[in-house]
This record gives C-alpha cells, sequence and structure tokens, in this order.
C-alpha cells in the first residue's frame, strides 16, 4: 500500500536495552513538551544538524514530495517557533499528543532509526476537545550516555484534511 | 422559495450576515453559482497525463470525475451512477480504462457514457432491463470542459460565454503567465475550514487584510502595503488579482507607514535562516506576489517561488475545503525543486503566511450566526463604483464578488453596480 515500504524491523534482541529506554524517554518527551507548550525545549530535543518535515500520506503514497512544514536543520526550527510565538495567529487551543510505542527499524549513520504511530487532540478554551491529527512518525535519533537526540523526525499525517489549520507542531 | 435580500446599498458595501448561514440559500448557490453560467476550475491537465487517466473533484458540493478517454480527449462527468445512485469512482485518483460502479457493476466509458448493464437482457429469457431503456440518456450529466494552457475549467451551463471571455484578457493572460511552460505537480494540501465558502471568496478578494493579518508578510518583508502592486478584475468585477512587485519599497517607508499600527511589528526580528525568503524574479513581469482568483472556485497563486493552484470546495453552508495543488517547471533543476519544497512553508494549512486566514473565517463564521439582518462593513478602499486599484489599501473586489453574486443568484440590489 505505502509508497515506501517500511524497512522489515529488528528482533527485539537486536536493540539494547539503554537504546529503547532512551527512546522511550525522548518519545515521552517529545509530545509531552509539545502539549506543555515548551516549544523551546521540544527543539532542544534535536541536534544542530537535524530535519524535521510535515507531511501527507495522501502525498507520500503518490510519490509526491509536497511538505506542509519544512525545517532542514535546528535555526529553520527555531524560527517556525519564534514566528509562532511572535508572529502568526491560530486557533487557540491545547494540545495532546498520545504516541504509541517504537518499532525500530535499523541504524543509518550513528543513528538508531524508528517509527510511532500518533494521535494529536486538540482542546479549545472552552474545553471541547477534537481528534485533531493521526499518522505516524518516521524517526532517527543517535543515542549516547543514555539520553537519545533527534536527528530527523518526518510526520507522515493520515490527516491530510486539515482541520481549520496547523500551527502548534505535530 | 423566491429568495430577497436587503442590501442597504447599491454598492454591495454592506453584506447581511445572513447569507453565510442560510441553508435554503446554500443550495440555491449550488444550482445557480456553481451549475450556473460560469467556468469552475477543476484540476490541471499534468494531473491526468496517460489515456486513462483521472481524477475526482467537486463543483461546488458535486462530485466529479475529470478522465482523460482512450483517444487523449480529456472529459468531466458528474460521479454518480445512473441507476443507485452510488458514487463511480472512489479513488482520488488512478488510471482505468473504463470505470465500473461497485455496487451492481454498471460500466461507464472513459468519457462518462454508460455502455454496460450485467444481466441487461436477463438470464434465459427471464429478467434483466426493458428493451427501450436508453443507456446513452440515462449516462451522469456532462460537464464541457476547457483546457485553458492545461488548466482544466468546467461548466454544467448549456450555453454561455467563452473561457477566453469568461476570464477576461488579464485573467488569460495570468494562466499564461503560470502556465507557460510545462509543469510538475509537487503535491497536494487540504484544509477544512468551518465557515461559508464565501468568506474564503472574500479573503482571496481581500488585499487589506493580508499584511496585517499575516504579521510574517510584513516583519520579514515578503509582502508589504508599501510595495508597488494593486488589484486588477476582469471589465465583470468577478475576478480579481492581488499582486505586488519585489523590491519596490524601502525599509524606512515600510517602517513609518506601520509605525503606530497595533499588532504589526517590523524588525522584530530576523530570521536565523532566511533561506525560505529568496527570491530571485523568475517571470518578466517581476511580481513576487501574484494571486488571481477566478469566480466562483478558483485561485492560481504565486509566493516568492511557491507556485500552486487553490480550489475551494463547500461542505455544506457552514464549512469548506481549501484544496491545494502545488507545481514547479518541468525543467527545474532539483536545487530549485528543494526550494519550492522549502517556499511550500510560507503556503497551505501551516503556512507561515496563510495559516491565519482559517482562524479568521471561523471566528467571523461564529460570531455572525445571530444576527442575520446585521450588515459587515466593505467600505475600505471607497465606496461607488468598483475599479482597479494601483495600491493595495483595499477589500473593493469584495463588492465586485457580490454584484456578480447577486446577478447569477437573481437578487441584485435596485440600480446595483456591476
Amino acid at each position: 500500500m505505502s509508497a515506501v515500504p517500511p524497512a522489515a524491523p529488528l528482533a527485539a534482541f537486536d536493540v539494547p536495552r539503554e537504546v529503547r529506554d532512551a527512546v522511550g524517554d525522548l518519545l515521552a518527551a517529545y509530545g509531552l513538551l509539545i502539549d506543555e507548550d515548551k516549544l523551546e525545549d521540544w527543539v532542544a530535543l534535536f541536534d544542530d544538524a537535524c530535519d524535521y518535515k510535515v507531511v501527507t500520506r495522501e502525498n507520500v503514497e503518490q510519490g509526491l514530495p509536497n511538505v506542509l512544514i519544512w525545517c532542514d536543520n535546528k535555526d529553520m526550527l527555531s524560527d517556525r517557533v519564534h514566528s509562532y510565538r511572535h508572529v502568526n495567529e491560530y486557533n487557540l487551543h491545547w494540545d495532546r499528543h498520545v504516541i504509541g510505542p517504537p518499532r525500530f527499524l535499523g541504524q543509518q549513520d550513528g543513528a538508531w532509526r524508528f517509527e510511532a504511530s500518533y494521535a494529536l487532540f486538540q482542546t479549545d478554551l472552552e474545553g471541547a476537545s477534537r481528534l485533531f491529527s493521526v499518522g505516524r512518525y518516521r524517526m532517527a535519533a543517535s543515542v549516547a550516555s543514555g539520553a537519545a537526540r533527534l536527528r530527523s523526525v518526518e510526520v507522515v499525517a493520515d490527516t491530510g484534511l486539515v482541520p481549520s489549520l496547523l500551527a502548534t507542531p505535530i | 422559495m423566491a429568495l430577497a435580500v436587503d442590501w442597504q446599498r447599491d454598492d454591495y458595501s454592506r453584506v447581511p450576515y445572513w447569507l453565510y448561514h442560510d441553508e435554503e440559500l446554500y443550495a440555491q448557490e449550488m444550482e445557480r453559482i456553481f451549475r450556473g453560467p460560469v467556468w469552475n476550475y477543476l484540476c490541471l491537465e499534468a494531473e491526468i497525463p496517460q489515456p486513462g487517466d483521472f481524477r475526482t473533484t467537486w463543483v461546488g458540493d458535486t462530485p466529479v470525475v475529470v478522465s482523460r478517454a482512450k483517444d487523449g480527449t480529456i472529459h468531466a462527468f458528474v460521479n454518480r451512477c445512473a441507476h443507485r445512485g452510488a458514487m463511480i469512482v472512489r479513488k482520488t485518483h488512478g488510471n482505468a480504462p473504463d470505470h465500473v460502479c461497485i455496487y451492481h457493476r454498471w460500466c461507464y466509458s472513459g468519457d462518462g457514457t454508460l455502455v454496460g448493464i450485467p444481466f441487461r437482457k436477463g438470464l434465459k429469457g427471464e429478467g434483466g432491463m426493458p428493451a427501450d431503456f436508453d443507456m446513452k440518456a440515462a449516462s451522469p450529466r456532462k460537464l464541457r470542459i476547457a483546457n485553458c494552457c492545461g488548466v482544466i475549467f468546467g461548466t454544467f451551463a448549456e450555453t454561455c460565454e467563452t473561457v477566453e471571455d469568461y476570464l477576461g484578457a488579464f485573467g488569460m493572460g495570468m494562466v499564461k503567465r503560470f502556465f507557460h511552460k510545462p509543469i510538475k505537480i509537487l503535491g497536494y494540501s487540504r484544509q477544512l475550514i468551518a465557515g461559508n465558502w464565501k468568506l474564503y471568496a472574500e479573503n482571496l478578494r481581500d488585499t487589506y487584510h493580508a499584511s496585517l493579518l499575516h504579521e510574517f508578510f510584513v516583519t520579514y518583508g515578503v509582502d508589504r502595503a508599501t510595495q508597488k502592486g494593486g488589484v486588477k478584475m476582469d471589465a465583470r468585477h468577478r475576478h480579481n488579482m492581488n499582486h505586488a512587485y519585489t523590491a519596490t519599497d524601502t525599509q524606512e517607508e515600510a517602517r513609518a507607514a506601520y509605525a503606530g499600527q497595533q499588532g504589526v511589528a517590523l524588525d522584530r526580528m530576523q530570521l536565523k535562516d532566511s533561506k525560505l525568503l529568496q527570491h530571485v524574479p523568475e517571470f518578466a513581469d517581476r511580481m513576487n506576489l501574484a494571486a488571481p482568483a477566478f469566480f466562483p472556485n478558483g485561485l492560481l497563486i504565486q509566493i516568492n517561488h511557491s507556485l500552486g493552484t487553490r480550489q475551494i470546495r463547500p461542505k455544506g453552508v457552514g464549512a469548506h475545503e481549501v484544496f491545494q495543488t502545488l507545481f514547479g517547471y518541468a525543467d527545474d533543476t532539483p536545487e530549485m525543486t528543494r526550494h519550492r519544497l522549502i517556499s511550500a512553508n510560507l503556503v497551505g494549512p501551516a503556512g507561515l503566511v496563510s495559516m491565519e486566514d482559517g482562524e479568521a473565517i471561523e471566528i467571523v463564521q461564529k460570531a455572525t450566526k445571530r444576527e442575520g439582518a446585521a450588515a459587515t462593513v466593505i467600505e475600505m478602499g471607497g465606496r461607488g463604483p468598483v475599479k482597479d486599484l494601483a495600491h493595495r489599501v483595499t477589500e473593493t473586489p469584495i463588492r465586485g464578488f457580490w454584484s456578480y453574486w447577486a446577478e447569477l443568484m437573481g437578487v441584485e440590489a435596485p440600480g446595483g453596480i456591476r
């Protein structure tokens, strides 16, 4: 079905316990920092040479490269957050990420590659919640001294029909 | 039901809010506007290059298939089976020699003609369709299409202006500008905005809001009202183009003009990575912003090196989808393709200079529901006749939109301007 089939997942014993723990912690921090509106701290989860992209499944399935967001280094990611803080107007809301466990795909250039499903809910200031986006993360992270740092994040959103607008990161 | 609209003014500078909320009015719009004497934007020819290629699209809230038949000709037809009304084509796109409805396998050729009915003559002399059932006459309704430089327009009207006359000299000129050489599709984005479709059509004709709501434009000098630019319309004022020329104002001029404007700040910050805004004029006219909007549902848009089309798809009276197709040129270098994709950060549902429209429209829809007889004020840029302008502190083209909308809906203001 997918135009870019994922690599076969590694057997569990191929991934050291330390890596699994570090990536688990990273995913938990990733979602909660966005949900707590600590976007600058969320940016700090990334390496300087990083890549953050939001694409839709509709485009991926067709092999089309269009992006909703593409920051190909940490400066651009930081610019996005600054723009969100000071320049853009958007629907006032709280985010809530629910992120599934990672499936490891292998190692490349010193980073672990893994995928995880996400569901992102939005709640408006009067308390009404809605499902905002579901999809999967395709991530790569380096792990050293028990801590993981993000090398790349590709958000493949099943929810290509964006409700209202997309301001805070997925 | 006969409509009656109290316009208050003959120049459409007042529009009562119930026009964004009324279900009956919405139903009539689907007939009189989208199935009226207009050319709707359907899709791009580059999306269906091969015989058998098809795309599903919408005209108003009517599902439509655009398909390239075996002989290479392009056709559009209503995506509804002649038999029981099921949607014939369920995918967004694909390639098929013909189209078969899954329900009872009625079969349609690439041009939408009904060509096959299983058990039409029954089995062993029993059952089957009446012998006089006319398959051709029962076929789904077809649209007339026009291919303008690779942009496919369609109309339900038996007779209406040619597409050249409909778009006018400026509209045709802009289609030729955007599609002066072969393109390649970069992909799509979709956004569902909880507001009436006309709020989006108006937004495209409101150049006043651009540099105020979309503060990124001003802060980083992508587009400021102090740049050379303006609005152009066709003779009937139903289409509009907001446009601006790159590097035609100075930072000092802009700073003076925006001084003291609440909530708008220049020089507040610099981008750490400004490649997003790198722009080398690629059109002879040197415009860095060009957004010709075609009544009722189409838009071509260039912001720096981001190129695209948008289609407004009404989804009931209180919502619409904005369907955006981004493209580059077939001869773009890999570096240019990458730059166009980086430039896509500016547009679409997450666009740094477009995300705000979704919010602005939704808060209008929310706040106007209960006071239908109250009216919006459209006087920025002046009252009276609608004219092209060499500045952009205006929302005059919105009045042009309403004038033509009123004509098609049969509710023009007494002595209303055109």
